[in-house]
């Protein structure tokens, strides 16, 4: 049985001020998802919850102008309802709707999935693909930290004792651009990815494809930008030899491990297959915006 | 360890309790509060079987901590029907026979409420994927997705 000390703090600075001095092993609580199940298989140490739901912004998501602002503990339920957030960043959207059950999403968040850093983590190709920045407090301020360099290795990510995760913001997209996050699963729900691929595809007036970002998931320690992928697309109308030429940058640039939901042939095959579908996922829907 | 006292509101009914803060949502309503319609099943968030609302949000009370509740609104199985009365839902789960052991039945009833104020039409696909985190191992859930969908009719015909 872990001994758990539980804060609620209503401020960032609050929450920084625990996480900085905790003498006992200190984890944000957010949706709690993958925090409660890792901890009830611990040991006996105490260990510091801060709950971070009661800061002003860390539940909600803010549409403007020119960014998205979400707060990074806002339930995937409650995002993926913000109708205005789906017609700008429907992968993005889609992604989160990935995430486990109704029941899961109705504490799971964006911020968490980023923090909980799995190399599976369905968001976190999706927000890659977006450019999304993390905005990261701690004791001496303010960092931004782009989100393909967020995530460090396995279960890791590059937050320092003291900080946590205060904002995801993605600057809103050029006309003409869209996005779509695709995963392969050997079933129809509650899966985790054996590979995923979110991409974000700008198009001009004729259809030619003027920017692009390509994010992969679940082929690597990490979820990866894989330019190389983005470049084939960009210049071209997304014809067959583009998309394939994505495809196969995103083969070379994964390094996925075999396990008991797939082998590395398997995985690197596949992630190809998804980069080239949710590039043309991307651009259906970048036309029809 | 100091226990938390949480204010919270159950069904409807201002609660307070004691607990300690590592415990879960369902350790608290089950041996605190003596709630024991939730059930616990795998207790990672997997199957579904303790679900609950909280501020109208379907969750796992496995996943949330008891101490979370403070302020909240917590909905159990004990507030879906009345005393004397089962809920349409709960009619249609007998009469469907959509049930065997019964481990399942609460967590389903739950989020079958859950979905249809969501959404009182939902397609059999709708409901199926609304109700894919709730595992049952003994009716192959054909039985259940009957019920639900009757109890979906007859619950738009009575609004």
């Amino acid at each position: 049985m872990v001994s758990v000390v539980y804060e609620a703090p209503d401020s960032i600075e609050g929450a920084v001020n625990l996480l900085a001095n905790a003498d006992v092993p200190a984890h944000i609580l957010a949706g709690g998802t993958d925090l409660i199940i890792q901890t009830n298989g611990s040991s006996d140490a105490e260990r510091l919850f801060v709950d971070v739901k009661k800061i002003a912004g860390m539940t909600e998501a803010n549409l403007t102008d020119t960014a998205l602002v979400l707060g990074p503990s806002m339930s995937c339920a409650a995002f993926t309802e913000c109708d205005d957030i789906k017609a700008v960043f429907p992968g993005l959207v889609e992604a989160a709707y990935l995430i486990g059950s109704t029941q899961v999403q109705g504490r799971a968040s964006v911020g968490g999935n980023l923090c909980n850093s799995s190399p599976a983590a369905d968001t976190i190709p999706a927000l890659i693909a977006n450019g999304a920045q993390c905005v990261i407090a701690g004791p001496g301020g303010e960092r931004t930290v782009p989100v393909e360099e967020f995530v460090t290795g396995v279960g890791r990510n590059c937050m320092e004792k003291g900080e946590l995760l205060k904002q995801i913001t993605i600057a809103r997209p050029a006309a003409n651009t869209s996005d779509a996050y695709l995963r392969f699963i050997p079933r129809t729900e509650m899966d985790i990815a054996v590979a995923g691929a979110g991409v974000s595809i700008t198009l001009d007036d004729n259809g030619t494809c003027t920017a692009a970002r390509v994010g992969i998931g679940a082929v690597a320690p990490t979820a990866l930008l894989v330019p190389d992928a983005a470049a084939a697309l960009v210049g071209s109308t997304l014809d067959d030899a583009a998309l394939q030429a994505a495809a196969d940058a995103a083969s070379a640039a994964s390094s996925p491990i075999t396990d008991r939901r797939g082998t590395v042939e398997y995985r690197r095959q596949v992630v190809g297959v998804l980069v080239k579908r949710a590039a043309t996922i991307a651009a259906e829907r970048a036309k029809g915006g | 360890m100091a226990k938390s006292h949480v204010s919270t509101s159950i069904n409807g009914e201002p609660v307070e309790y004691l607990c300690d803060p590592g415990d879960t949502l369902l350790d608290v309503l089950r041996n605190e509060l003596q709630l024991t319609g939730t059930k616990e099943g795998c207790g990672s968030g997997d199957c579904g079987a303790c679900s609950v609302t909280l501020n109208g949000r379907l969750v796992c009370s496995c996943l949330v901590l008891g101490v979370e509740a403070e302020g909240a609104e917590v909905g159990t199985i004990e507030g879906v029907g009345a005393n004397d009365k089962l809920h349409v839902i709960q009619e249609k789960f007998l009469e469907h026979a959509a049930l065997q052991c019964g481990v399942c039945t609460p967590g389903l009833i739950v989020s079958t409420k859950a979905l249809l104020e969501e959404n009182p039409n939902p397609t059999e696909e709708e409901a199926r994927y609304y109700l894919a985190g709730n595992l049952c191992r003994c009716t192959g859930y054909d039985k259940i997705i009957r019920a639900v969908m009757d109890a979906a009719e007859t619950m738009r015909e009575g609004a």
